[in-house]
Protein backbone atom coordinates (compact mmCIF):
# COMPACT_ATOMS: atom_id res chain seq x y z
CA UNK A 1 0.00 0.00 0.00
CA UNK A 2 2.62 2.52 0.88
CA UNK A 3 4.71 1.42 -2.11
CA UNK A 4 1.57 2.25 -4.01
CA UNK A 5 1.13 5.35 -3.02
CA UNK A 6 4.90 6.93 -3.28
CA UNK A 7 4.28 5.97 -6.91
CA UNK A 8 1.44 7.84 -7.57
CA UNK A 9 1.09 9.63 -10.71
CA UNK A 10 1.85 13.62 -10.42
CA UNK A 11 -1.00 15.25 -11.42
CA UNK A 12 -1.72 16.79 -14.46
CA UNK A 13 -1.06 20.09 -14.24
CA UNK A 14 2.55 19.25 -12.78
CA UNK A 15 3.16 17.27 -15.63
CA UNK A 16 2.34 20.34 -17.96
CA UNK A 17 4.03 22.26 -16.20
CA UNK A 18 7.54 20.26 -16.24
CA UNK A 19 6.76 19.61 -20.22
CA UNK A 20 7.17 23.53 -20.30
CA UNK A 21 9.65 24.36 -18.05
CA UNK A 22 12.54 21.86 -19.01
CA UNK A 23 12.89 22.66 -22.74
CA UNK A 24 13.04 26.52 -21.45
CA UNK A 25 15.63 25.86 -18.47
CA UNK A 26 17.48 23.96 -21.24
CA UNK A 27 17.85 26.75 -23.75
CA UNK A 28 18.61 29.38 -20.72
CA UNK A 29 21.96 27.15 -19.66
CA UNK A 30 22.79 26.62 -23.26
CA UNK A 31 22.80 30.74 -23.65
CA UNK A 32 24.55 31.31 -20.67
CA UNK A 33 27.50 28.75 -21.92
CA UNK A 34 27.58 30.61 -25.24
CA UNK A 35 27.67 33.81 -23.43
CA UNK A 36 30.12 32.44 -20.69
CA UNK A 37 32.19 31.18 -23.80
CA UNK A 38 32.13 33.92 -25.90
CA UNK A 39 33.61 36.42 -22.99
CA UNK A 40 36.38 34.02 -21.53
CA UNK A 41 37.62 33.24 -24.98
CA UNK A 42 36.71 36.85 -26.18
CA UNK A 43 35.93 35.86 -29.19
CA UNK A 44 35.07 39.02 -31.40
CA UNK A 45 31.97 39.30 -32.74
CA UNK A 46 32.25 39.29 -36.40
CA UNK A 47 33.55 35.52 -35.66
CA UNK A 48 30.76 34.48 -33.27
CA UNK A 49 28.48 37.42 -31.24
CA UNK A 50 27.45 37.17 -27.58
CA UNK A 51 23.46 36.32 -27.15
CA UNK A 52 23.60 40.00 -25.56
CA UNK A 53 25.14 41.55 -28.06
CA UNK A 54 22.71 39.66 -30.53
CA UNK A 55 19.85 40.71 -28.47
CA UNK A 56 21.31 44.46 -28.14
CA UNK A 57 21.57 44.73 -31.73
CA UNK A 58 17.79 43.16 -32.35
CA UNK A 59 16.76 46.15 -29.87
CA UNK A 60 19.08 48.76 -32.05
CA UNK A 61 18.15 47.67 -36.08
CA UNK A 62 14.77 47.40 -35.02
CA UNK A 63 13.67 49.37 -37.61
CA UNK A 64 15.22 47.82 -40.23
CA UNK A 65 14.34 44.54 -38.97
CA UNK A 66 11.08 45.24 -38.24
CA UNK A 67 10.68 46.05 -41.46
CA UNK A 68 11.97 43.34 -43.24
CA UNK A 69 9.99 41.03 -40.70
CA UNK A 70 6.53 42.24 -42.36
CA UNK A 71 8.02 41.71 -46.18
CA UNK A 72 8.84 38.29 -45.60
CA UNK A 73 5.51 37.52 -43.31
CA UNK A 74 3.48 39.18 -45.96
CA UNK A 75 5.08 36.82 -48.55
CA UNK A 76 4.55 34.21 -46.37
CA UNK A 77 0.84 34.81 -45.39
CA UNK A 78 0.07 35.73 -49.30
CA UNK A 79 1.38 32.20 -50.31
CA UNK A 80 0.14 30.32 -47.64
CA UNK A 81 -3.71 31.86 -48.77
CA UNK A 82 -2.94 31.08 -52.30
CA UNK A 83 -1.70 27.69 -51.22
CA UNK A 84 -4.69 26.62 -49.11
CA UNK A 85 -7.07 27.85 -51.74
CA UNK A 86 -5.20 26.56 -54.63
CA UNK A 87 -4.47 23.35 -52.79
CA UNK A 88 -8.20 22.61 -51.64
CA UNK A 89 -9.61 23.50 -54.97
CA UNK A 90 -7.17 21.82 -56.66
CA UNK A 91 -8.54 18.40 -54.48
CA UNK A 92 -12.34 19.09 -55.21
CA UNK A 93 -11.50 19.28 -58.72
CA UNK A 94 -9.43 16.10 -58.51
CA UNK A 95 -12.36 14.97 -56.80
CA UNK A 96 -14.93 15.58 -58.94
CA UNK A 97 -13.02 14.30 -62.05
CA UNK A 98 -10.73 11.21 -62.39
CA UNK A 99 -9.60 12.46 -65.95
CA UNK A 100 -8.61 15.77 -64.53
CA UNK A 101 -7.19 14.03 -61.69
CA UNK A 102 -5.25 11.47 -63.90
CA UNK A 103 -4.33 14.66 -66.22
CA UNK A 104 -2.48 16.87 -63.83
CA UNK A 105 -1.74 15.27 -60.85
CA UNK A 106 1.80 13.66 -62.05
CA UNK A 107 2.46 17.95 -62.90
CA UNK A 108 1.64 18.71 -59.07
CA UNK A 109 4.26 15.97 -58.35
CA UNK A 110 6.94 17.30 -60.87
CA UNK A 111 6.48 20.67 -59.58
CA UNK A 112 6.84 19.50 -55.59
CA UNK A 113 9.82 17.35 -56.34
CA UNK A 114 11.89 19.96 -58.22
CA UNK A 115 13.84 22.04 -55.87
CA UNK A 116 12.36 25.70 -55.47
CA UNK A 117 15.63 27.18 -54.97
CA UNK A 118 16.26 26.09 -58.97
CA UNK A 119 13.25 27.51 -60.19
CA UNK A 120 13.49 30.55 -57.94
CA UNK A 121 15.85 32.68 -60.63
CA UNK A 122 13.92 31.39 -63.74
CA UNK A 123 10.60 32.92 -61.84
CA UNK A 124 12.62 36.02 -61.23
CA UNK A 125 13.66 36.08 -64.73
CA UNK A 126 9.80 36.29 -65.79
CA UNK A 127 7.62 37.66 -63.08
CA UNK A 128 7.91 40.60 -61.13
CA UNK A 129 10.06 40.35 -58.07
CA UNK A 130 7.34 40.89 -55.45
CA UNK A 131 4.99 38.03 -57.11
CA UNK A 132 7.71 35.93 -58.23
CA UNK A 133 8.79 35.51 -54.77
CA UNK A 134 4.71 34.55 -53.99
CA UNK A 135 5.01 32.00 -56.55
CA UNK A 136 7.68 30.24 -55.17
CA UNK A 137 6.21 30.42 -51.50
CA UNK A 138 2.97 28.77 -52.90
CA UNK A 139 4.84 26.38 -55.28
CA UNK A 140 6.55 24.74 -51.46
CA UNK A 141 3.44 24.75 -50.08
CA UNK A 142 0.35 23.91 -51.87
CA UNK A 143 1.21 20.67 -52.38
CA UNK A 144 0.79 19.19 -48.74
CA UNK A 145 -1.99 21.08 -48.64
CA UNK A 146 -3.39 19.20 -52.28
CA UNK A 147 -2.38 15.52 -51.37
CA UNK A 148 -3.55 15.84 -47.58
CA UNK A 149 -7.20 17.40 -48.90
CA UNK A 150 -7.37 14.48 -51.75
CA UNK A 151 -6.91 11.82 -48.82
CA UNK A 152 -9.36 13.33 -46.59
CA UNK A 153 -11.96 13.25 -48.95
CA UNK A 154 -10.90 9.63 -50.18
CA UNK A 155 -11.29 8.72 -46.28
CA UNK A 156 -15.34 9.25 -46.40
CA UNK A 157 -16.93 6.86 -44.01
CA UNK A 158 -18.64 4.29 -47.19
CA UNK A 159 -21.46 3.49 -45.30
CA UNK A 160 -22.05 7.36 -44.13
CA UNK A 161 -21.61 7.56 -48.24
CA UNK A 162 -24.41 5.12 -49.22
CA UNK A 163 -26.39 7.14 -46.64
CA UNK A 164 -26.37 10.04 -48.53
CA UNK A 165 -27.16 8.32 -51.93
CA UNK A 166 -29.86 6.96 -49.72
CA UNK A 167 -31.79 9.90 -49.38
CA UNK A 168 -31.19 11.43 -52.76
CA UNK A 169 -28.69 14.29 -51.70
CA UNK A 170 -27.18 16.18 -54.39
CA UNK A 171 -23.42 16.44 -55.24
CA UNK A 172 -23.21 19.55 -53.09
CA UNK A 173 -25.34 18.08 -50.41
CA UNK A 174 -22.76 15.55 -50.16
CA UNK A 175 -19.76 18.06 -50.06
CA UNK A 176 -20.50 20.53 -48.15
CA UNK A 177 -22.08 17.69 -45.13
CA UNK A 178 -20.42 15.11 -45.63
CA UNK A 179 -17.13 15.19 -48.08
CA UNK A 180 -15.45 18.42 -46.12
CA UNK A 181 -16.36 17.83 -42.75
CA UNK A 182 -15.05 14.38 -43.14
CA UNK A 183 -11.92 15.71 -44.82
CA UNK A 184 -11.42 18.75 -42.74
CA UNK A 185 -8.67 17.19 -39.89
CA UNK A 186 -6.70 16.14 -43.30
CA UNK A 187 -6.80 19.63 -44.61
CA UNK A 188 -5.87 21.17 -41.59
CA UNK A 189 -3.21 19.06 -41.23
CA UNK A 190 -1.93 20.01 -44.73
CA UNK A 191 -2.29 23.84 -43.92
CA UNK A 192 -0.08 22.99 -40.72
CA UNK A 193 2.54 21.91 -43.13
CA UNK A 194 1.91 24.40 -45.38
CA UNK A 195 2.23 27.36 -42.63
CA UNK A 196 5.83 26.24 -42.24
CA UNK A 197 6.91 25.75 -45.77
CA UNK A 198 5.41 28.62 -47.13
CA UNK A 199 7.95 30.81 -44.63
CA UNK A 200 11.09 28.17 -46.14
CA UNK A 201 9.62 28.88 -49.64
CA UNK A 202 9.42 33.12 -48.99
CA UNK A 203 12.88 32.97 -47.46
CA UNK A 204 14.62 30.70 -50.06
CA UNK A 205 12.86 32.96 -53.20
CA UNK A 206 13.90 36.24 -50.96
CA UNK A 207 17.84 35.15 -51.24
CA UNK A 208 17.50 34.40 -55.03
CA UNK A 209 15.66 37.51 -55.04
CA UNK A 210 18.38 39.02 -52.85
CA UNK A 211 21.07 38.12 -55.34
CA UNK A 212 19.93 39.54 -58.04
CA UNK A 213 19.84 43.31 -56.71
CA UNK A 214 16.65 44.21 -54.46
CA UNK A 215 14.39 43.19 -52.00
CA UNK A 216 13.87 44.25 -48.14
CA UNK A 217 12.80 40.90 -46.08
CA UNK A 218 14.77 39.02 -43.54
CA UNK A 219 16.39 36.32 -45.79
CA UNK A 220 17.73 39.44 -48.08
CA UNK A 221 19.08 40.70 -44.45
CA UNK A 222 20.66 38.06 -43.60
CA UNK A 223 22.51 37.75 -46.52
CA UNK A 224 22.88 41.64 -46.96
CA UNK A 225 24.80 41.21 -43.68
CA UNK A 226 26.88 38.27 -44.26
CA UNK A 227 28.32 40.56 -46.94
CA UNK A 228 28.79 43.13 -44.69
CA UNK A 229 30.39 40.74 -41.78
CA UNK A 230 27.80 42.23 -39.72
CA UNK A 231 27.36 38.49 -38.23
CA UNK A 232 25.35 40.21 -35.03
CA UNK A 233 22.36 41.35 -37.46
CA UNK A 234 22.69 37.81 -39.13
CA UNK A 235 21.52 36.13 -35.89
CA UNK A 236 19.24 38.41 -35.24
CA UNK A 237 17.15 38.07 -38.26
CA UNK A 238 17.80 34.51 -37.94
CA UNK A 239 15.79 34.57 -34.36
CA UNK A 240 13.53 36.67 -35.62
CA UNK A 241 12.99 33.60 -38.77
CA UNK A 242 12.67 30.87 -36.43
CA UNK A 243 10.73 33.20 -34.18
CA UNK A 244 8.23 33.85 -36.91
CA UNK A 245 7.92 30.27 -38.01
CA UNK A 246 7.45 29.08 -34.50
CA UNK A 247 4.02 31.27 -33.92
CA UNK A 248 2.55 30.16 -37.59
CA UNK A 249 2.68 26.58 -36.28
CA UNK A 250 1.41 27.41 -33.07
CA UNK A 251 -1.19 29.33 -35.00
CA UNK A 252 -2.04 26.90 -36.80
CA UNK A 253 -2.07 23.94 -34.41
CA UNK A 254 -4.43 26.27 -32.58
CA UNK A 255 -6.60 26.99 -35.21
CA UNK A 256 -7.04 22.58 -35.68
CA UNK A 257 -7.63 22.20 -31.86
CA UNK A 258 -10.10 24.73 -31.89
CA UNK A 259 -12.16 23.53 -34.97
CA UNK A 260 -11.62 19.75 -33.86
CA UNK A 261 -11.62 19.94 -30.18
CA UNK A 262 -15.45 18.45 -30.67
CA UNK A 263 -15.29 15.72 -31.81
CA UNK A 264 -11.91 14.68 -33.37
CA UNK A 265 -9.22 12.04 -31.74
CA UNK A 266 -6.57 14.53 -32.71
CA UNK A 267 -8.10 16.90 -30.34
CA UNK A 268 -9.36 15.11 -27.66
CA UNK A 269 -7.93 14.41 -23.93
CA UNK A 270 -6.03 11.07 -23.61
CA UNK A 271 -8.39 9.89 -20.98
CA UNK A 272 -11.04 8.81 -22.10
CA UNK B 1 -52.91 -14.71 -41.69
CA UNK B 2 -54.29 -18.20 -42.73
CA UNK B 3 -52.33 -21.51 -42.43
CA UNK B 4 -51.09 -21.42 -46.02
CA UNK B 5 -47.79 -20.97 -45.98
CA UNK B 6 -46.06 -18.23 -47.69
CA UNK B 7 -44.33 -19.30 -50.84
CA UNK B 8 -41.13 -17.60 -51.40
CA UNK B 9 -42.03 -17.75 -55.06
CA UNK B 10 -45.05 -14.70 -56.68
CA UNK B 11 -47.35 -14.15 -54.43
CA UNK B 12 -50.99 -12.49 -55.58
CA UNK B 13 -52.13 -9.60 -54.52
CA UNK B 14 -49.71 -7.37 -55.43
CA UNK B 15 -50.71 -4.31 -53.50
CA UNK B 16 -50.07 -5.78 -50.02
CA UNK B 17 -46.89 -6.22 -50.78
CA UNK B 18 -44.05 -3.91 -49.22
CA UNK B 19 -41.30 -5.94 -51.50
CA UNK B 20 -40.92 -8.08 -54.08
CA UNK B 21 -37.65 -9.40 -55.69
CA UNK B 22 -38.52 -12.29 -58.72
CA UNK B 23 -35.49 -13.50 -60.08
CA UNK B 24 -32.87 -11.12 -58.51
CA UNK B 25 -28.91 -11.92 -59.26
CA UNK B 26 -25.96 -10.00 -58.24
CA UNK B 27 -22.73 -10.74 -59.73
CA UNK B 28 -20.17 -8.47 -58.82
CA UNK B 29 -17.39 -6.52 -61.37
CA UNK B 30 -15.11 -9.69 -60.05
CA UNK B 31 -17.47 -12.21 -61.67
CA UNK B 32 -18.08 -13.80 -58.09
CA UNK B 33 -21.89 -13.98 -58.20
CA UNK B 34 -23.34 -13.29 -54.55
CA UNK B 35 -26.93 -13.36 -54.61
CA UNK B 36 -29.48 -15.30 -56.42
CA UNK B 37 -31.62 -15.83 -58.23
CA UNK B 38 -33.82 -15.09 -55.24
CA UNK B 39 -37.20 -14.50 -54.95
CA UNK B 40 -38.52 -13.11 -52.00
CA UNK B 41 -42.15 -11.41 -51.06
CA UNK B 42 -42.73 -9.43 -48.00
CA UNK B 43 -45.70 -8.00 -47.27
CA UNK B 44 -47.01 -4.79 -45.44
CA UNK B 45 -46.07 -4.37 -41.57
CA UNK B 46 -43.80 -7.71 -41.63
CA UNK B 47 -41.04 -8.27 -39.98
CA UNK B 48 -38.98 -10.99 -41.65
CA UNK B 49 -35.21 -11.97 -41.21
CA UNK B 50 -32.63 -12.66 -43.14
CA UNK B 51 -30.22 -15.45 -41.82
CA UNK B 52 -27.39 -16.96 -43.29
CA UNK B 53 -23.99 -17.79 -43.21
CA UNK B 54 -20.87 -14.66 -43.81
CA UNK B 55 -21.28 -13.91 -47.25
CA UNK B 56 -23.88 -15.38 -48.50
CA UNK B 57 -25.39 -12.03 -49.75
CA UNK B 58 -27.75 -10.80 -47.20
CA UNK B 59 -25.98 -7.43 -47.59
CA UNK B 60 -25.98 -7.78 -51.06
CA UNK B 61 -30.08 -8.08 -51.25
CA UNK B 62 -30.68 -5.19 -48.54
CA UNK B 63 -28.91 -2.83 -50.90
CA UNK B 64 -30.51 -4.31 -53.59
CA UNK B 65 -34.00 -3.31 -52.16
CA UNK B 66 -32.38 -0.11 -50.67
CA UNK B 67 -31.42 0.89 -54.47
CA UNK B 68 -27.61 1.80 -53.30
CA UNK B 69 -27.32 -0.77 -55.92
CA UNK B 70 -28.50 -2.21 -59.06
CA UNK B 71 -29.07 -5.84 -59.62
CA UNK B 72 -27.57 -7.62 -62.62
CA UNK B 73 -30.86 -9.68 -63.41
CA UNK B 74 -34.55 -9.28 -61.99
CA UNK B 75 -36.47 -7.27 -60.44
CA UNK B 76 -37.00 -5.67 -57.08
CA UNK B 77 -40.24 -3.67 -56.45
CA UNK B 78 -41.23 -1.79 -53.92
CA UNK B 79 -45.16 -1.46 -52.75
CA UNK B 80 -44.38 2.53 -51.88
CA UNK B 81 -46.79 4.93 -50.43
CA UNK B 82 -48.17 7.35 -53.85
CA UNK B 83 -46.69 11.04 -53.30
CA UNK B 84 -43.27 10.05 -51.80
CA UNK B 85 -41.67 13.47 -52.02
CA UNK B 86 -37.81 12.38 -52.59
CA UNK B 87 -36.29 8.95 -53.77
CA UNK B 88 -35.38 7.01 -50.58
CA UNK B 89 -38.10 8.69 -48.25
CA UNK B 90 -39.73 5.30 -47.98
CA UNK B 91 -36.97 3.57 -46.79
CA UNK B 92 -34.95 3.42 -43.42
CA UNK B 93 -31.51 1.98 -43.69
CA UNK B 94 -29.67 0.81 -40.41
CA UNK B 95 -26.09 -0.37 -41.22
CA UNK B 96 -24.21 -2.94 -39.01
CA UNK B 97 -21.56 0.26 -37.50
CA UNK B 98 -23.82 3.15 -36.37
CA UNK B 99 -22.36 5.32 -39.04
CA UNK B 100 -22.87 8.56 -37.68
CA UNK B 101 -21.27 11.69 -38.52
CA UNK B 102 -18.62 12.37 -35.76
CA UNK B 103 -18.57 15.76 -36.10
CA UNK B 104 -22.28 17.19 -35.17
CA UNK B 105 -24.19 16.65 -32.90
CA UNK B 106 -26.99 13.44 -32.06
CA UNK B 107 -29.53 15.91 -33.07
CA UNK B 108 -28.01 17.04 -36.32
CA UNK B 109 -27.08 13.40 -37.31
CA UNK B 110 -30.83 12.35 -36.59
CA UNK B 111 -32.21 15.38 -38.70
CA UNK B 112 -29.80 14.46 -41.62
CA UNK B 113 -32.08 12.65 -43.85
CA UNK B 114 -34.87 15.50 -43.15
CA UNK B 115 -32.22 18.32 -44.17
CA UNK B 116 -31.02 16.55 -47.10
CA UNK B 117 -34.56 16.42 -48.43
CA UNK B 118 -35.05 20.52 -47.69
CA UNK B 119 -37.41 20.15 -44.44
CA UNK B 120 -37.31 23.84 -42.88
CA UNK B 121 -34.97 23.69 -39.96
CA UNK B 122 -37.55 24.42 -36.80
CA UNK B 123 -39.79 21.39 -37.78
CA UNK B 124 -37.22 18.82 -38.59
CA UNK B 125 -35.59 19.39 -35.32
CA UNK B 126 -39.00 19.27 -33.72
CA UNK B 127 -39.13 15.61 -35.63
CA UNK B 128 -35.45 14.33 -34.68
CA UNK B 129 -36.49 15.12 -31.53
CA UNK B 130 -39.91 13.09 -31.60
CA UNK B 131 -37.81 10.12 -33.32
CA UNK B 132 -34.56 10.30 -30.56
CA UNK B 133 -37.54 10.14 -27.67
CA UNK B 134 -39.14 7.34 -29.63
CA UNK B 135 -35.80 5.45 -28.73
CA UNK B 136 -35.41 6.61 -25.50
CA UNK B 137 -32.42 9.29 -26.02
CA UNK B 138 -34.69 12.48 -25.79
CA UNK B 139 -31.64 13.75 -23.23
CA UNK B 140 -28.86 12.93 -25.61
CA UNK B 141 -29.74 15.65 -28.40
CA UNK B 142 -26.65 17.56 -27.54
CA UNK B 143 -24.34 15.15 -27.08
CA UNK B 144 -21.60 13.99 -29.87
CA UNK B 145 -21.86 10.58 -30.60
CA UNK B 146 -17.95 9.72 -29.61
CA UNK B 147 -19.60 10.49 -25.94
CA UNK B 148 -21.80 7.54 -26.05
CA UNK B 149 -22.18 3.71 -25.79
CA UNK B 150 -22.11 1.54 -28.05
CA UNK B 151 -26.03 0.72 -27.39
CA UNK B 152 -26.73 4.29 -27.46
CA UNK B 153 -24.92 4.91 -30.62
CA UNK B 154 -27.45 1.89 -32.02
CA UNK B 155 -29.95 4.00 -31.14
CA UNK B 156 -29.00 7.15 -32.62
CA UNK B 157 -28.83 5.29 -35.76
CA UNK B 158 -32.19 3.96 -35.56
CA UNK B 159 -33.70 7.03 -34.49
CA UNK B 160 -32.30 8.64 -37.53
CA UNK B 161 -33.84 5.67 -39.79
CA UNK B 162 -37.26 6.33 -38.40
CA UNK B 163 -37.02 9.98 -38.75
CA UNK B 164 -38.44 10.07 -42.46
CA UNK B 165 -41.57 7.97 -41.15
CA UNK B 166 -40.35 5.16 -44.00
CA UNK B 167 -42.21 2.43 -44.86
CA UNK B 168 -39.73 -0.51 -44.99
CA UNK B 169 -37.40 -0.47 -42.15
CA UNK B 170 -34.07 -2.42 -43.33
CA UNK B 171 -31.45 -3.35 -41.10
CA UNK B 172 -28.32 -4.90 -41.35
CA UNK B 173 -27.04 -6.72 -38.58
CA UNK B 174 -27.73 -3.99 -36.56
CA UNK B 175 -26.95 -5.52 -33.38
CA UNK B 176 -24.26 -7.56 -33.86
CA UNK B 177 -21.15 -5.81 -32.31
CA UNK B 178 -23.18 -5.05 -29.32
CA UNK B 179 -22.94 -7.23 -26.13
CA UNK B 180 -26.01 -9.75 -25.43
CA UNK B 181 -27.81 -7.61 -22.46
CA UNK B 182 -27.52 -4.64 -24.71
CA UNK B 183 -28.65 -6.30 -27.62
CA UNK B 184 -31.64 -8.18 -25.47
CA UNK B 185 -32.96 -4.82 -24.27
CA UNK B 186 -32.47 -3.43 -28.30
CA UNK B 187 -34.50 -6.33 -29.78
CA UNK B 188 -37.20 -5.96 -26.83
CA UNK B 189 -37.06 -1.76 -28.30
CA UNK B 190 -37.40 -3.02 -31.82
CA UNK B 191 -40.09 -5.27 -31.24
CA UNK B 192 -42.06 -2.49 -29.59
CA UNK B 193 -41.41 0.12 -31.89
CA UNK B 194 -42.33 -1.78 -34.80
CA UNK B 195 -45.74 -3.16 -32.98
CA UNK B 196 -46.66 0.73 -32.16
CA UNK B 197 -45.49 1.92 -35.46
CA UNK B 198 -46.70 -0.70 -38.15
CA UNK B 199 -43.63 -0.70 -40.54
CA UNK B 200 -42.26 -3.15 -42.74
CA UNK B 201 -38.85 -4.92 -41.08
CA UNK B 202 -36.17 -6.57 -42.78
CA UNK B 203 -33.92 -7.94 -40.98
CA UNK B 204 -30.58 -9.09 -41.66
CA UNK B 205 -28.41 -11.28 -39.18
CA UNK B 206 -26.12 -14.37 -38.70
CA UNK B 207 -28.01 -15.17 -35.26
CA UNK B 208 -30.35 -17.73 -34.87
CA UNK B 209 -32.03 -16.67 -31.94
CA UNK B 210 -32.09 -13.11 -32.74
CA UNK B 211 -34.17 -14.32 -35.89
CA UNK B 212 -36.54 -16.47 -34.15
CA UNK B 213 -37.01 -14.24 -31.28
CA UNK B 214 -37.44 -10.93 -33.27
CA UNK B 215 -39.12 -12.09 -36.83
CA UNK B 216 -42.71 -13.28 -37.88
CA UNK B 217 -40.95 -15.26 -40.57
CA UNK B 218 -37.52 -16.37 -40.91
CA UNK B 219 -36.03 -16.44 -44.20
CA UNK B 220 -32.91 -19.00 -44.32
CA UNK B 221 -30.17 -18.39 -46.91
CA UNK B 222 -27.33 -20.68 -48.47
CA UNK B 223 -23.73 -19.80 -48.46
CA UNK B 224 -23.14 -18.07 -52.11
CA UNK B 225 -24.66 -17.48 -54.11
CA UNK B 226 -27.69 -16.76 -51.87
CA UNK B 227 -30.74 -18.41 -52.54
CA UNK B 228 -33.62 -19.02 -50.29
CA UNK B 229 -33.38 -23.17 -48.53
CA UNK B 230 -36.09 -22.40 -46.10
CA UNK B 231 -38.80 -20.29 -45.32
CA UNK B 232 -40.29 -20.69 -41.76
CA UNK B 233 -43.35 -18.86 -40.43
CA UNK B 234 -42.69 -18.21 -35.95
CA UNK B 235 -46.00 -18.48 -34.55
CA UNK B 236 -46.39 -17.51 -30.99
CA UNK B 237 -48.49 -15.56 -28.69
CA UNK B 238 -48.19 -11.58 -29.36
CA UNK B 239 -46.78 -9.41 -27.77
CA UNK B 240 -43.06 -11.55 -27.36
CA UNK B 241 -41.73 -10.88 -23.82
CA UNK B 242 -38.88 -12.35 -22.27
CA UNK B 243 -41.50 -15.87 -21.42
CA UNK B 244 -40.89 -16.38 -24.88
CA UNK B 245 -37.17 -16.25 -25.14
CA UNK B 246 -37.42 -18.77 -22.48
CA UNK B 247 -39.96 -20.67 -23.83
CA UNK B 248 -40.18 -24.64 -24.90
CA UNK B 249 -41.63 -23.01 -28.61
CA UNK B 250 -38.75 -20.52 -28.72
CA UNK B 251 -35.93 -23.42 -28.34
CA UNK B 252 -38.06 -25.90 -30.86
CA UNK B 253 -38.29 -22.93 -34.11
CA UNK B 254 -34.46 -21.90 -32.63
CA UNK B 255 -33.91 -25.98 -33.59
CA UNK B 256 -36.10 -25.81 -36.62
CA UNK B 257 -33.62 -22.65 -38.11
CA UNK B 258 -30.10 -24.16 -36.99
CA UNK B 259 -31.57 -27.40 -38.96
CA UNK B 260 -32.46 -25.23 -42.20
CA UNK B 261 -29.41 -23.67 -41.65
CA UNK B 262 -27.25 -26.60 -41.60
CA UNK B 263 -26.06 -27.15 -45.00
CA UNK B 264 -24.59 -24.09 -45.59
CA UNK B 265 -21.98 -24.59 -42.83
CA UNK B 266 -21.52 -28.67 -42.63
CA UNK B 267 -20.38 -28.90 -46.35
CA UNK B 268 -17.94 -26.53 -47.08
CA UNK B 269 -15.58 -23.77 -45.94
CA UNK B 270 -17.27 -20.86 -45.37
CA UNK B 271 -15.08 -17.81 -43.83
Amino acid sequence: MNAQATVTPKPPGARRAIRFVLPVMVFAAGLLAWELVVRIKEIPPYVLPAPSIIFLTLIKDWAVLSQSLGATLLTTLEGFVAASIGGVALALLFNQSKWVEYSLFPYAVVLQVTPVIAIAPLLLIYLEQQTAVVVCAFIVAFFPVLSNTTLGLNSVDRNLAGLFQLYGASPQQTLRFLKLPAALPYILGGLRIAGGLSLIGAVVAEIAAGTAGAGSGLAYRIAESGYRLNIPRMFAALLLLSLAGIVIYGVLALVSHLVLRCWHESALGKEN
Amino acid sequence: MSSAKTSTGVETGLTALAVSLRGVTKTYDNGIMALGPLDLAVRKGEFISLLGPSGCGKSTALRLIAELSAPSSGIVRLGRHEGVPQPGHGIGFVFQEPTLMPWTSVRENVRLPLRLAGVAKADARARADVALASVGLADFADAFPRELSGGMKMRVSLARALVTDPDILLMDEPFAALDEITRFRLNNDLLALWRSLGKTVIFVTHSVFESVYLSQRVVVMTARPGRIQADIRIETVEPRGEEFRTSAAYSDYCRRVSAALAPSYSGQLVL
